[in-house]
This record gives structure tokens, C-alpha cells and sequence, in this order.
């Protein structure tokens, strides 16, 4: 499997990277850890005549907390993130979520930008960018914005950036005391996309009541997907195994998944059920390990 | 010379072929290169079953660095569009007017360089018409149902009708018996999928008017044949060099079409040409394994005694019977699945049947076909276990063929050469703590949790011949060896089978070393290059220990017979006055008066005596008198999640008896490889085509080979029962676990569920088809 | 068609070529420079077949173009070896049997390779995990792990040993 030819750019600033994009327009697609686009390339999934290689830009890798937010900067890779103990410490969810992207060898070059980037609903990091409520710094020729996570994720493979623009960044609020994260994926084997998967985000109270719920799903809609109704259920309650088989019912019911060789539907709706109620309960203990 | 200096055999030596792999210089195929070497590309059907109206090849061949395009009517005029398949049908080589499964080769493409090929391929216009697939057989059998093979005389998709064992009197014991058990079983297709996919670099060299083919082929000897017959070019102008072969499994046994394309080629350009699949190439068109429908009942007393099986197969063949099997053995050894149990009648009956499917029906790590026969009879011994409330050990020795039965002439014809069924199970069980296990899962069962134990207790039949049954194409399926002692006692030997990673030029080197008393190291194997190598009909269906291992002996037993001459002769005794003791030819009562055999080599060539030839060599071309029968006890333990569906194998034991073990190293590593690619098929892999024949599954993402996370970490233990008529006792084993494996797992999951009324699942065990399973139950978290 | 110049660190020698920006850093390796250790085993980044280290990281090398490396360091299977002594990554696949075909093994030997820089005494479930990115159809793997374990042993032990690449 070969891919189309293309033409190459390597560029070493975001500057000149958005000039780029800006000329070429939709003709030109970021290169960034490749592990997405390549293969797609390779079975001419994807034919761009030109290939922007952000790689080489400096500093942009960076995992920080600052001003209240943690800062993964775009082209921070999977197995970074995976062995960060900062991500390990206080953003436990990342750390989940990294460790089950693709294999080893993939991990070591794709970038959690290009995930996001990519507006795959396979893809495992926009459930957990849901489930925290991250935001998203896209750099564009008229300059920076910031655009919710709720709105980033557009269709299957469409996202809120826009061709000249591109990913700098991802916010994420650092968590508050008591609160506690969790990602699960259930998948065939390793390298395989989730069958179904759940992050959850789980922030309580002194009284030990729920005051902030985020549930994202993975690969049971046609995009990433948010179950609203059942973070509303969570809210104002006590955790009990009960709300929280309540809570897993009302996310398994918000997914419309497709079936195929993972399984019919209705058996991924069920698994989101399951891993929902088992992110839930590891949130809940993480968040009064928190406390 | 001692054994720990001779490293014969049953001694773990390190393999001698290690050293250019580990350092990167193994030489597979596509490593081959050579000047002026052109790159072919393949133009496949997107359509399972269609007409073609027309291919445009103008664009492509208009484009820089391309140099042909070939289509089925060029090859037709050079009476080259058809070949012969290895089970007498034909194949298409390249389609003239139609295409009868998705993938199928179209057209091929010939330009300078890989990336060339590549985008020219895209740049072939190609028209279809498209016409019903037909991808059920039994679909395919009703008398309306499109024709794949308009072609042959017959206008069916009948292939044919095969049958074994004694009909008459099995449906006597059927009507007899006082239990009857009966289910469909269906083995899926799936697909060997050795990492390195096929391919070949083709040279025909005008200079010296000799054809040179390097392919990824699991029996060069044979493919040599099958080129001659289909060329006309005269066998000794072919020479076929089979290199380092990354993985065959059986699917590098067929010819493929792309081979004869890239040979066609390089007659026509005089140029090398190099053909490389993809992976998708190879999973979407090269021969697919198994696809057996199965319809089987057992015949059984109240108190559990087997009394007579009956099989009905209906055998998906795909658009041409391109299997691999003996011959007259169209439907493989399928008819050995009266198992390692004693019964008193059986009848088989196996159809085959055209689809509009990729052609095959060849092995898949196993011999042909009783992988098949093996799963058969497994489930239905558990099956029979769970219909009269028996322990599915228990059920076993009950049944089992006892050590003093042998040989044992099974009601299908078989005769079993040795075994001792009850000591293996017995080992395993002893070893897994089986009743510990019982009573766990007992415990965990009335806290609702779901764990199964599973056993199986397989008979494998391994090593044809002998030629008075087997042959392919006519070629009868001896092998072959030969062995050459140089004057400083190094000695080469060439053998007529092939490897690609079971590590033959270490364990023949054992062999010869065991024999000649030649330390291991002064030892050279030469395999797959007909030029240099004798006939062998190749390496498949555990066959190389057993024939060419046999041919071995042989003939290092015939340069013993002519080195104790010489020794004799150096000694100044007479022949018979001498023993071959602790390597060495000595005098009898005087131990110390001795020759090596490095010493009688040098004689051989200086020093020999008068009126006997010199030199020291030898060759043997074997015909067993039977085939070897393996067996082994498995058992596995799984645990299934009750909000997933998953099934993971907690522990799994594999008992194997293998007979005389040359390298305890090689045949463990075997036997962890056999499991891995027998759990494969049964939790993981399946080719699955969509309604139109589209195959789904046609990449490693979807097409699931087993990482190192889900597979376990296999234990493994041994009995030793040796073969009585193989020169060294040995059988064969790098397929037995293949085919032990599934059942075991299958009736581990099934014993998890049977408190539930659970009784068979069909493979390949997905945790969706578990998950269905436990909601129908009730029992889904 | 557009080439462009790259220069390249291969087991420690420094190649310049020009190439198509299409073009893989495996058939660089392989059909340029004539490293045919490294090999290729599917079309979807899933085999490992072709895995090198790349500036010290096992990447599979079908996945990335060849452009992209320009200025960096990499190292096959066929830099493992130093001054003739065998890594002992190398000596452990020999000693422990584990390989059989040897197609998946320089790959293999590659992950198994960054693996015990960053971690000297891996679990069996931490090798596991590490090689989950390689596919071996021949050996049930119990081997790779018992040969990985040999070398971990051995590296521990103080042989002396390059860190390639890196
Ligand atoms: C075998 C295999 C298995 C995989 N399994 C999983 C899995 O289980 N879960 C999972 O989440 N992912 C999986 N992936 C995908 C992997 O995580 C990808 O690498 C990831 O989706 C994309 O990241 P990347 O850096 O490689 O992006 P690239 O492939 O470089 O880019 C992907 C897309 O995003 C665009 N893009 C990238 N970065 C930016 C940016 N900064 N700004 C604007 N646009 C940008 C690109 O133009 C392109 O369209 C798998 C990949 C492989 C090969
Ligand atoms: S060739 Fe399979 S991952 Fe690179
Ligand atoms: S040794 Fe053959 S694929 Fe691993």
C-alpha cells in the first residue's frame, strides 16, 4: 500500500504553519504524529497535495499546569502523556486514556492534538476531553481562539477547526478537591478502536454530593457524544450503586451506535452501560481516595 | 566422542539458522533484488461475481515508468489464462471475461519501481457487469442458484461427493443406540496470515535459457512441477529457490496466480520481475482455511460408551478447489474424526461446493483437515458428556482407544500406530488439579460467576505417504534426504522439505549428528533449492519429521553401514567383530580399539579399503509404511464477564506426545505457537464478507491476530509414546496444539454456561456472541 | 515530481539521499539503503514488522515518510550488533528460542530494545504490554518474554552495551 505522491513542508513555528495553511487552503493537511493520516493516505483514504509537518515546531509538546488549567500543548505524544506523572497524579483519566490508545509503537507518535484533530468518534480522547469539559486553542490568520469542547467535535471526521487553523493546545480545568476520574474501554484486542468506551468525571461535595458529572462516550455515535442526561441525573446525589446504575442506563441509552463487526448495536449499548457503571465506580473511589 | 560434544538427539540446541535472523540478515523475498529488476502490481475485482466488458489499460500505460499491462486475454493467446489447481480443478490465472470472487487478480501491472506499480494499478480502467454472488452453499446447491462455473461440463455447483467409513452398519447402530445426540457445527473461514505475506521475484535469463523463481513457497519441488506442466518449459530449465520464508501455515503451499503472471513476465521482458502482496492482497485473495459446515451425530449407550458417529460436511471451496490436499483425498484427513475414541461404527460424508469466495480449503498450521475432524468430535463427546449428566473426563477414559489397542484400525480405515490416551489425560489432570478446579468453579457458580473448564483429547494424523495413498498431482508423497561426509568429517545434508520456522536446519543436523556421532556443529542443512536439494514433496501437515526426519536416518544409517567397512578395514578386523557404540564403531570386548567417524571420513577419501567405493555419501528417499498419529490432553480454564461478554483463558495445559523428541527447545516453541494460532480462530479471527461479497475483513484491523496482552502464557508438559515404525520413533508436532486447542477453549466456554442450558457455540467465540448468549440466559450484568 | 534532500543517521553512519516526499521510511531503509532487516508485514500500522528506533523511540517505520526523519538518528536491527558482540536483547532471542520464522524478530528485538532502556527489570505483564504493538504469528510469544527477560538479566548483570540510536 502506497500512498498518492504530495508535496512536503516542514515548518518551524506556528506562525509559519498558519501561513502556510492559509495559502494552500484545503488542498494542505497538518502532518502531525501521522498515525491516523498515513494509513489513511496509504489506502488513498486521503490524497492531499500537500503535507504540512508541524514536527519540527519547537515547544510544542509541553504538559503544564498553570493558572488553574493543565496545558497539553499539540503535538505532546501519547506515550508522553502516558508516562507524565503529573498526568498520573492529578489527571489519573489521561493517564487511562493514553495507555489504551492503539499499541506501544503507535503511542510514540501520535499526538493528542491530532487525536482530537482527527474528529474521530473512535477515537478515545474526545470522550475524556468531554467528560472534562477541556477546551480547545486553535491558531488561525486572524489570530487565537478558544473553543469549547462541546463544540469542537462537528461530525465523523469534522471538527470545529477550520482549514487555515490549526490545533495549538488543550485546556483542561485542574480537578477541585474530592473529585476523581476514570477511563474505560472495552476492546477485541489491543490496536483494535473501543467496542464501547467511558470516560467519567466525578467532583463531590463535603456532604459527599455530586456537584459536577462529565460523561463522554466513545465510538457509539456518529461523533464523540456527551451524556448530558445522565451527568443531569448524577448531579445533587449521594453516589450510590444504584444512581449509578441509573446513571450507566440513562448513558447507554443516549448512544446510537452502528452495527458491524465489533457487534450488533444493541450489544455496544450494553458494554456502554457496563463500562460506563465500572468508570463511574473507579471515579467515585479515585475521587474519595481525593479527598 | 561424547553426547554432550555430538549434541544428538533430544538435546535443546540452539538453532543454527538464529544467527542471520537475529542480526536482520535473513534472506525473505522481497530482500532479493537484481539489476534491471522490474516491480509488478496486481488490479483486483471489486466485485464478488461479475461479467467483464472491458479493460482500458491506455492511461496506464501511458504513464512514465510503466511497461506493460497484462490481462487474462493476453494470457489466454500464450494458453496461459488458466492453471491447474493442486486438487484437479482449474483456476483462473487472469480472468478473460468474468471474475467470480472479490479480489480476484484482473490485470497486472509492470513498471520500474513499487510506487509506479502502485499508482498505475489505479490508473487500469476496468467495466463489470455485475451478477449475483452466491455466498452460501447451501444457497449455492439449490438448482436455481447462479452458476460460479459455467466453465466445467457439469452445470451445478456441486463439486463432489466424498465418503469414508461403513454406512450400513452405522445406521444400524444408530437405530440401536439408546441415545442419540446431534448438532451443526460451522468452522468459519479464516486465514493462516503468516506475517510475511507471498511473493516472488521471477528471472528468466536469456543467456543461459533458465528460469529462476524465488517464491514464498512451502514445497518448491512441486511448484517446479506444477510450472513445468503449466509453461511447457522443461523442469530443468526451472529452478524454484524457496529462501527464508517468513511464516507458511499452509497458505504458501498453493500456487497463486501472481506467481504465474510474474513468470509469464519475465519471458515476455527478459527483466526480473519482483511481486510483492500487501496484506490486504493476501487476506482478501490468497487461499482461505476451513469453511465447514457441519452436520454430526453421536450414537452412544446410557451409561456413556460410544457406539458409532455420523458426519454430513458441507465444504465451502470458493470459486475454485484450490485446497492442498493427497489427491484422493479431496475433503483431507477429515474422515480421522472418530478421535481417540473406540467405537464400533462410523460413516462420513463430505460435499463440496462452489461460491463466489476466494478459492482454498488449504491448512491453516495443521494437517489437512483434521482441525476440523478434531473440533467434531470434541464438542460431541462434550455434547454427549452434557446429555447424560457425565464429567467430560470421565466420558473420555470411558471411551478412550486403550494403549494395548494398538495399532488400532479405526472404523474409518485408519490405523493408529501408538498412543496411551489415558496416561496423558490423566497427567493433565493431575497436573491442573481438576477436581480442585470443579469444586472452585462450584463456589463461583453459586455467586453467580461464570468459569468453565475445558478439556480435549485430540488424536492428530501427521506424515503422509505413504505413496500407496498419497500423492498430489500424481507425485507420490515420499521425501527425501541426502548426505554428503567431507574428508574432515563437516558434512552436508540436503532435504527435500522446506522450512519456514520450525528450525530444520537444526533438528535434521540433530539427526544426522545423533546417527554419526558428528558433533552438531560440523553439520550443514541445505533446503529449498531445487537445483541442489532432491525431491521432496514439501513442508505442510506436520510431514517433515516424519518423512524427510525418516529419510535422514536412513541414510546416515546407510553411511554407518559403509563406514564400518572402512573401520574394519583401519582397525584390521573384520566387520562384524565391531559394535557402533558412544559414537563410535569399537571392537567388541575391546572398547578402546575404536574409529570416529571424522577418522573413518578421512579414510573414506585417503585410506579405503580395496575393491569398496570411495567417498562417503548417501541419500534415501523415504516412503513411510504409515502415518504417525500425536495425541495430547489439553485442558484450559476461562473466566467470562458478565458485563462484557469477554472470555479470557485463565490457564491452559497442554499435554503433547509427539513420540521421540529430537530438540525439547524447538518442540516447545511449537507447541506455544500452535496454541496461539489454535486460541486465534477460536476467540478472534473470522473472514466475514458482506451480503454483496465484499470481505470485511481484509486488514489486520479487522482480521484479528492475537497480540502478546490476550495471549496467555501457555504451560506446556509431555508424554512420550514413540512411534513403532518410524526409524528414530518420532511423529510430528508443530500443528497438534492447532488443533487441540479450539475445542478445548470452546468446551471451556460452554462449560462455563452449560448449568444454564448452554451446548455449543460456534467459533470464532466473540463477547458478543457470549453477551447474546447471557442475556438470552438471563444472566448479563 | 517533487525529491527532496534528506540527510540520515543509520546505525551510526550518516546517509544523504534524495528522495519523494510519498516515500516511507521502510522502503528507504529496505530499497535504499539496502537494510532489509527491518521488513513489512501489513498496510494498517498494526504488525510491528517494521519497527526501528527513531531518535531513540521504537516507531514503525511503514508510518512514517522518509522526509520526516531528515537530520535524525536511526537504528535497525542491523546496528544491534557492536564490534562483534551480540546485543543481548539479541543473544536472548538466540539462547531462548525466541523466534521461529524470524520475520517478526527484528522488530520485535527493536521494541524489546527501547523497552529495557526505560525499564531494566520489566514484569512479565510489563513486556507483554510493551511488545502488544508487535505481531508474531509463529512463537505464542512465551518466548519473547523468557528472551527478553534473558537480556533484562544480562543488561542488569552489566554487560556492556551501547544505547543505539539515541
Ligand atoms: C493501528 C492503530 C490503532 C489505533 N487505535 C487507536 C485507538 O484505539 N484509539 C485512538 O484514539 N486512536 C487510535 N489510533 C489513532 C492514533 O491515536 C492517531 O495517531 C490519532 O488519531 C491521530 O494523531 P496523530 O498525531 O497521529 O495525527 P495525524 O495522523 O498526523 O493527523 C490526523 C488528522 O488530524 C489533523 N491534525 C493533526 N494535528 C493537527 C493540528 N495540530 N491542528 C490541526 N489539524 C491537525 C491532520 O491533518 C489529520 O487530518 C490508532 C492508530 C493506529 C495506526
Ligand atoms: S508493516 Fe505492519 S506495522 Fe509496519
Ligand atoms: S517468528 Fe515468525 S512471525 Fe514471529
Amino acid at each position: 500500500m502506497i500512498p498518492g505522491p504530495f508535496r512536503y513542508r516542514r515548518v518551524r513555528s506556528v506562525d509559519e504553519a498558519v501561513a502556510l495553511l492559509s495559502q494552500l487552503g484545503t488542498d494542505a493537511k497538518v502532518l502531525s504524529g501521522g498515525q491516523s493520516l498515513i494509513p489513511m493516505m496509504k489506502f488513498r483514504l486521503a490524497e492531499p497535495s500537500y503535507l504540512i509537518d508541524i514536527n519540527p515546531i519547537p515547544g510544542l509538546d509541553f504538559i503544564e499546569e498553570r493558572d488553574g488549567m493543565l496545558r497539553l500543548g499539540a503535538l505532546v505524544r501519547e506515550s508522553t502523556l502516558e508516562r507524565s506523572s503529573l498526568v498520573r497524579q492529578r489527571y489519573p483519566i489521561l493517564h487511562d486514556t493514553a495507555e489504551v490508545i492503539a499499541d506501544p509503537l503507535v503511542r510514540n507518535l501520535a499526538t493528542v492534538g491530532g487525536n482530537l484533530a482527527h474528529g474521530d468518534p473512535a477515537n478515545d480522547h474526545p470522550a475524556t476531553m468531554l467528560a472534562l469539559r477541556a477546551q480547545v486553542v486553535a491558531r488561525g490568520p486572524n489570530g487565537e481562539r478558544v473553543i469549547p469542547i462541546d463544540d469542537f467535535f462537528v461530525d465523523t471526521f469534522v471538527t470545529a477547526l477550520q482549514p487555515d487553523e490549526l490545533l495549538t493546545e488543550i485546556r483542561i480545568p485542574a480537578p477541585p478537591p474530592r473529585s476523581g476520574g476514570a477511563y474505560l474501554k472495552f476492546e477485541r484486542k489491543v490496536g483494535d478502536y473501543a467496542i464501547a468506551a467511558a470516560a467519567v468525571f466525578l467532583a463531590l461535595d463535603e456532604a459527599r454530593r455530586i456537584t459536577q458529572a462529565g460523561i463522554g462516550l466513545t465510538n457509539l455515535a456518529y461523533k464523540p457524544l456527551r451524556a448530558v442526561d445522565a451527568e443531569r441525573a448524577l448531579l445533587g446525589q449521594q453516589p450510590s450503586e444504584e444512581l449509578f446504575r441509573h446513571a450507566a442506563e440513562l448513558a447507554a441509552q443516549a448512544t446510537d451506535p452502528v452495527s458491524d463487526l465489533r457487534g450488533p448495536a444493541d450489544y455496544k449499548r450494553a458494554v456502554a452501560r457496563t463500562m460506563t457503571l465500572r468508570a463511574l465506580r473507579r471515579a467515585l473511589e479515585r475521587a474519595q481516595a481525593n479527598a | 566422542m561424547t553426547a554432550t560434544a555430538v549434541r544428538g538427539i533430544g538435546v535443546p540446541v540452539k538453532r543454527k539458522e538464529d544467527p542471520r535472523f537475529i542480526r536482520g540478515k535473513g534472506t525473505y523475498v522481497d530482500d532479493i533484488k537484481l539489476p534491471g529488476m522490474l516491480f509488478m502490481d496486481i488490479v483486483r475485482s471489486p466485485y464478488a461475481h461479475a461479467r467483464i466488458k472491458r479493460i482500458d489499460v491506455s492511461k496506464a500505460l501511458a504513464m512514465p515508468g510503466v511497461i506493460d499491462v497484462i490481462t487474462g486475454e493476453e494470457l489466454a493467446k500464450a494458453n496461459l489464462a488458466w492453471m491447474p489447481t493442486l486438487m484437479g480443478d482449474r483456476q483462473m490465472v487472469l480472468p478473460t471475461d468474468r471474475v467470480v470472487y472479490y479480489a480476484q487478480e484482473v490485470a497486472a501491472v509492470i513498471a520500474t519501481d513499487r510506487y509506479t506499480a502502485a499508482d498505475a494499478v489505479l490508473a487500469v480502467e476496468v467495466e463489470y457487469e455485475p451478477l449475483p454472488p452466491v455466498l452460501n452453499p447451501f444457497e449455492a446447491l439449490k438448482p436455481d442458484a447462479p452458476l460460479v462455473r459455467p466453465d466445467r461440463e457439469q452445470k451445478s455447483n456441486h463439486i463432489w461427493h466424498w465418503e469414508a467409513g461403513d454406512k450400513e452398519k452405522t445406521d444400524r447402530v444408530f437405530q440401536e443406540a439408546e441415545v442419540v445426540v446431534a448438532q451443526d457445527l460451522y468452522i468459519p473461514r479464516i486465514h493462516v496470515a503468516s506475517i510475511e505475506t507471498c511473493g516472488c521475484v521471477a528471472n528468466y535469463d536469456p543467456a543461459t535459457d533458465k528460469l529462476t523463481i524465488w517464491m514464498t513457497s512451502q514445497a518448491p519441488h512441486a511448484h517446479r512441477t506444477v510450472f513445468s506442466l503449466v509453461t511447457g518449459i522443461p523442469e530443468h530449465k526451472i529452478r524454484i529457490i524457496s529462501p527464508d520464508i517468513g511464516g507458511g501455515f499452509g497458505g504458501k503451499v498453493p500456487v497463486y496466480p501472481g506467481y504465474v503472471i510474474a513468470t509469464y513476465a519475465t519471458l515476455k521482458h527478459k527483466k526480473p520481475i519482483k511481486w510483492i502482496e500487501d496484506r490486504s492482497e493476501n487476506l482478501q485473495a490468497d487461499s482461505f482455511a476451513r469453511d465447514y459446515h457441519i452436520h454430526a451425530e453421536l450414537a452412544a449407550t446410557r451409561d456413556g460408551k460410544i457406539r458409532g458417529l455420523r458426519v454430513h460436511v458441507v465444504a465451502d471451496h470458493g470459486a475454485f478447489d484450490a485446497a492442498a490436499n493427497p489427491s484422493r483425498f479431496p475433503a483431507g484427513l477429515f474422515s480421522v474424526c472418530t478421535g481417540s475414541y473406540d467405537m464400533e461404527a462410523a460413516h462420513i460424508q463430505v460435499d463440496g461446493v462452489y461460491t463466489t469466495k476466494p478459492p482454498g480449503g488449504v491448512a491453516y498450521r495443521c494437517s489437512f483437515r483434521v482441525t476440523e475432524a478434531v473440533h467434531t468430535i470434541e464438542r460431541m463427546v462434550d455434547i454427549l458428556a452434557d446429555e447424560l449428566g457425565m464429567d467430560p473426563a470421565e466420558i473420555r477414559f470411558k471411551n478412550f482407544i486403550q494403549p494395548h489397542q494398538f495399532p488400532y484400525k479405526s472404523p474409518t480405515g485408519w490405523e493408529y500406530d501408538s498412543g496411551n490416551y489415558p496416561a496423558a489425560l490423566q497427567k493433565a489432570l493431575d497436573m491442573i488439579g481438576y477436581q480442585e478446579l470443579r469444586r472452585e468453579q462450584a463456589e463461583r457458580r453459586a455467586r453467580g460467576e461464570l468459569m468453565g473448564i475445558g478439556i480435549s483429547t485430540f488424536t492428530e494424523i501427521v506424515g503422509a505417504g505413504p505413496s500407496h495413498t498419497f500423492d498430489i498431482l500424481g507425485i507420490k508423497m515420499f521425501d527425501s534426504a541426502e548426505i554428503r561426509v567431507h574428508p574432515t568429517g563437516a558434512v552436508i545434508v540436503r532435504i527435500g522439505v522446506q522450512t519456514q520456522g520450525q528450525g530444520h536446519e537444526t533438528t535434521f543436523a540433530q539427526i544426522v549428528a545423533e546417527e554419526l556421532g558428528i558433533p552438531v556443529e560440523y553439520i550443514t542443512v541445505e533446503h529449498g533449492d531445487t537445483d541442489t536439494a532432491p525431491y521432496g514433496l514439501g513442508t505442510y501437515a506436520s510431514r517433515s519429521t516424519p518423512t524427510a526426519g525418516a529419510a535422514t536416518a536412513v541414510a546416515a544409517r546407510k553411511i554407518r553401514e559403509k563406514a564400518r567397512l572402512i573401520a574394519a578395514h583401519l582397525l584390521e578386523v573384520s566387520p562384524d567383530d565391531l559394535e557402533w557404540k558412544d559414537y563410535a564403531f569399537r571392537v567388541k570386548g575391546a572398547p578402546d580399539r575404536y574409529k570416529t567417524m571424522q577418522e573413518i571420513a578421512f579414510a573414506a577419501y585417503t585410506n579405503f579399503p580395496l575393491g569398496l567405493e570411495p567417498g562417503l555419501e548417501a541419500e534415501c528417499y523415504y516412503d513411510p509404511p504409515n502415518l504417525t498419529f500425536p495425541f495430547g490432553a489439553y485442558v484450559c480454564v476461562v473466566d467470562i464477564d458478565r458485563g462484557t461478554g469477554q472470555v479470557k483463558i485463565r490457564e491452559f495445559l497442554a499435554v503433547d506426545d509427539c513420540g521421540t523428541i529430537i530438540n525439547p527447545m524447538i518442540v516447545e516453541g511449537q507447541i506455544h505457537g500452535g496454541l496461539t494460532m489454535g486460541m486465534a480462530p477460536a476467540l478472534f479471527e473470522e473472514i466475514v464478507y458482506d451480503e454483496n461479497g465484499t470481505m470485511l475483513t481484509g486488514t489486520f484491523m479487522d482480521y484479528l491476530l492475537p497480540t502478546a496482552v490476550e495471549t496467555p502464557h501457555w504451560k506446556t508438559a509431555k508424554t512420550v509414546t514413540p512411534s513403532p515404525h518410524h526409524p528414530l520413533g518420532a511423529k510430528g508436532v508443530g500443528e497438534s496444539p492447532t488443533i487441540g486447542a479450539p475445542p478445548a477453549i470452546v468446551n471451556a466456554v460452554v462449560d462455563a454456561l452449560s448449568h444454564l442450558g448452554v451446548r455449543h457455540i460456534d467459533i470464532p467465540i466473540t463477547p458478543a456472541k457470549v453477551y447474546r448468549i447471557l442475556q438470552e440466559k438471563g444472566v448479563a450484568e | 515530481m517533487e525529491t527532496l534532500p534528506i540527510q540520515v543517521t543509520v546505525n551510526s553512519r550518516t546517509y544523504t539521499a534524495e528522495v519523494e516526499p510519498r516515500l516511507l521510511l521502510v522502503h528507504f531503509l529496505r530499497d535504499v539503503l539496502n537494510l532489509t532487516g527491518t521488513h513489512i508485514g501489513c498496510d494498517t500500522t498494526s504488525c510491528g514488522a517494521c519497527t526501528v528506533l527513531w531518535n531513540g523511540r521504537p516507531v514503525k517505520s511503514c508510518t512514517v515518510f522518509a522526509v520526516q526523519v531528515d537530520g535524525g538518528e536511526i537504528l535497525t536491527v542491523e546496528g544491534l550488533e557492536r564490534d562483534g558482540q551480540l546485543h543481548p536483547v539479541q543473544e536472548g532471542f538466540w539462547e531462548e528460542h525466541g523466534l521461529q520464522c524470524g520475520f517478526c524478530t527484528p522488530g520485535m528485538m527493536m521494541t524489546a530494545v527501547a523497552l529495557l532502556n526505560e525499564n531494566p527489570d520489566p514484569t512479565e505483564e510489563e513486556i507483554r504490554k510493551a511488545i502488544s504493538g508487535n505481531l508474531c504469528r509463529c512463537t505464542g510469544y512465551v518466548n519473547i518474554v523468557k528472551a527478553i527477560q534473558y537480556a533484562a538479566r544480562k543488561l542488569r548483570e552489566g554487560a556492556t552495551v551501547h544505547v543505539g540510536g539515541a
